[in-house]
């Protein structure tokens, strides 16, 4: 077996009297595609803050290409690798789609003309390209998850933490996205993706974990995954796979 | 050298006046409001290019006309010296107050009003302490010689105070074409999406305000040799808070020569102001407010934004209005 990129182990995340992470552990294996699905409020967007340095975690620990990473400032992990997108489109709304991509590009450009150069060729690479000297705060919500993706990239990471970059596009859109994501995948770029969109985690990921109310409760391939009892009911409640299955009393 | 272009030859222009005319009352209507420009220049870069609006920027004016003031007179230091000092001892006054300000994650009002407060603490320190001079102030020895910093006409001093704002124009200039100021313009947009990107946005909002403190207290420097008196209220008084920022948001915040713009605007106003009134005190403070509320509301990018949206209209009437890099908030 391959050694993780990332690994989350045991991690607890609690505000106030609630537990919004309840030991919850996945991993994720170098270049390939790694999906973390669940019902809303399951956790997921939490522990991609924890991840990334926004939230500091109750207990448990990140590992991250062999070192402890739990407590370190976003900016800080950025500079190591770990780029990520918001659920809610953030994009520097005053600047234009190159100025955007360009202060990703800065992190191993500290020439100007060098990162807007660079910001054109992401751009182009993520179907942004006609778009370059638009304001941000003009882009549609596609546009707005495509510029995400290409200021994250624009970093160089080794570790992408996309969350829900799909949600909000119509059908056509996400067809149109997912052979992008692939093709970071490609490039050697290790993905975690939050994700509701079904069809695009089965076409994309190469593992699933699930999380419900904090915890991981079940991981695998997408196939087994989403033939799994306990997702099933996870999502659809007590009893839900029973009667879907034809196997339970109705 | 084509990015020097515009300042260059405003600043030319500008430098002609003396040999045009030789009144004082021009001349010092000019001197105060190139002041108010190299003052609200510091308050741009970090209000404007940073959006950290700060109210308290005279926290760094009076540090830098105190020091002038006091090292000449106390302890004999040349006049020239102690302006470098005093830029110096400005600075520092900003990276502290900075330091704590962003070390405890203030931000929007709650920022403004720490450098308030940070800005009445050292005038009430500076109208009670010795050093200072307390309440009588401090008033620096008539010695007109270009080496003391003073000289028999205003026209050198209306040189020296251009040459501070042609300089605070390209250091702007040049911080806007660079990964700095790329970083502080994503720290005014989104601090959370910064910090995704790797910009370490402490450092960067302390950068700013440091490079801002210096500025401004080379406008206090400026102010204790011009007017050869320094005490508490006008050192570290609200006026010159309140002037270093109407300065930029009236001509144009996040713009190169927005302060510029703004404070020639602000100072014919007030100077018609008192025209038409006969010097009532304080009116020109009413005006200021009305001017103020009326670019909010009506052009909150200010005179260069106007006049930005004019010369697209004018220049390019198909394409679309590309938006420029200082855009401030809507």
């Amino acid at each position: 077996m391959v050694e993780a990129l990332l690994r989350v182990e045991q991690v607890s995340k609690r505000f106030g009297g609630l537990l919004a992470l309840d030991r919850a552990s996945f991993a994720a294996e170098p270049s390939r595609i790694t999906a973390l699905i669940g019902p809303n409020g399951a956790g997921k967007t939490t522990l991609f803050s924890i991840i990334a340095g926004y939230l500091p975690l109750s207990a448990g620990r990140i590992v991250y290409d062999g070192a402890s990473i739990a407590g370190e400032r976003p900016y800080r992990l950025a500079r190591r690798g770990i780029a990520r997108t918001f659920q809610i489109a953030q994009p520097f709304m005053g600047l234009t789609v190159r100025e955007n991509i360009a202060v990703g590009a800065h992190l191993s450009r500290p020439a100007r003309a060098d990162a807007l150069v660079a910001a054109g060729d992401i751009a182009r690479e993520i179907g942004l390209g006609d778009l370059l000297d638009r304001p941000a705060a003009t882009l549609t919500v596609a546009g707005r998850k495509r510029l995400e993706l290409a200021r994250a990239l624009a970093i160089g990471p080794r570790l992408l933490l996309l969350d829900e970059v799909l949600a909000g596009l119509n059908p056509s859109e996400i067809r149109d996205m997912v052979p992008v994501i692939r093709a970071i995948r490609d490039r050697g770029v290790t993905i975690v993706m939050i994700e509701h969109v079904m069809q695009a985690v089965m076409s994309l990921a190469e593992r699933v974990f699930v999380l419900s109310e904090g915890r991981v409760i079940a991981d695998g391939p997408p196939e087994a995954i989403v033939a799994d009892p306990l997702v099933v009911e996870a999502y659809l409640g007590r009893g839900a796979a029973g009667r879907m299955m034809g196997t339970g009393h109705a | 050298m084509r990015r020097f272009a515009s300042t260059l030859a405003v600043v030319a222009l500008l430098s002609t006046v003396p040999l045009i005319t030789s009144s004082n009352v021009v001349l010092n209507f000019l001197v105060v409001a190139l002041l108010i420009a190299l003052v609200g220049q510091g308050w741009n870069l970090l209000g404007g290019y940073g959006g950290q609006y700060s109210f308290g920027h005279a926290a760094f004016f009076g540090t830098g006309a105190y020091a002038t003031a006091v090292l000449q007179v106390r302890y004999g230091i040349n006049a020239w010296l102690g302006f470098g000092i005093g830029i110096a001892a400005g600075a520092l006054v900003g990276a502290l107050i900075g330091a704590l300000s962003f070390r405890y994650g203030l931000k929007g009002s709650y920022f403004a009003l720490v450098t308030l407060a940070f800005a009445e603490v050292l005038r009430i320190i500076a109208s009670v302490a010795p050093a200072t001079g307390a309440g009588v102030g401090t008033l620096i020895k008539l010695d007109l010689r270009p080496e003391a910093f003073q000289f028999q006409s205003r026209a050198p001093f209306y040189w020296i105070v251009l040459g501070l704002v042609g300089v605070s124009l390209m250091l702007v200039r040049i911080i806007e074409d660079s990964r700095f100021g790329a970083y502080l313009v994503a720290v005014r947009e989104n601090e959370d999406a910064a910090e995704a990107l790797g910009v370490n946005t402490t450092i960067v909002k302390l950068g700013a305000m440091t490079i801002s403190a210096a500025i401004t207290a080379a406008g206090g420097c400026f102010y204790a040799q011009y007017f050869l008196f320094v005490d508490a209220g006008i050192a570290y008084g609200p006026w010159i808070s309140v002037e270093a920022l109407l300065a930029p948001i009236i001509g144009g915040v996040g713009t190169v020569f927005g302060p510029l713009l703004g404070a020639l605007v602000v100072k014919t106003l007030g100077e018609f102001a008192k025209l038409a009134t006969g010097d009532a005190p304080g009116l020109d403070l009413v005006i200021y407010g009305c001017v103020l509320i009326l670019v909010v509301a009506v052009a909150p990018r200010g005179i260069a934004g106007i006049l930005s949206d004019l010369r697209h209209r004018v220049l390019a009437p198909k394409t679309a209005a590309p938006a420029s890099l200082g855009r401030g908030h809507g």
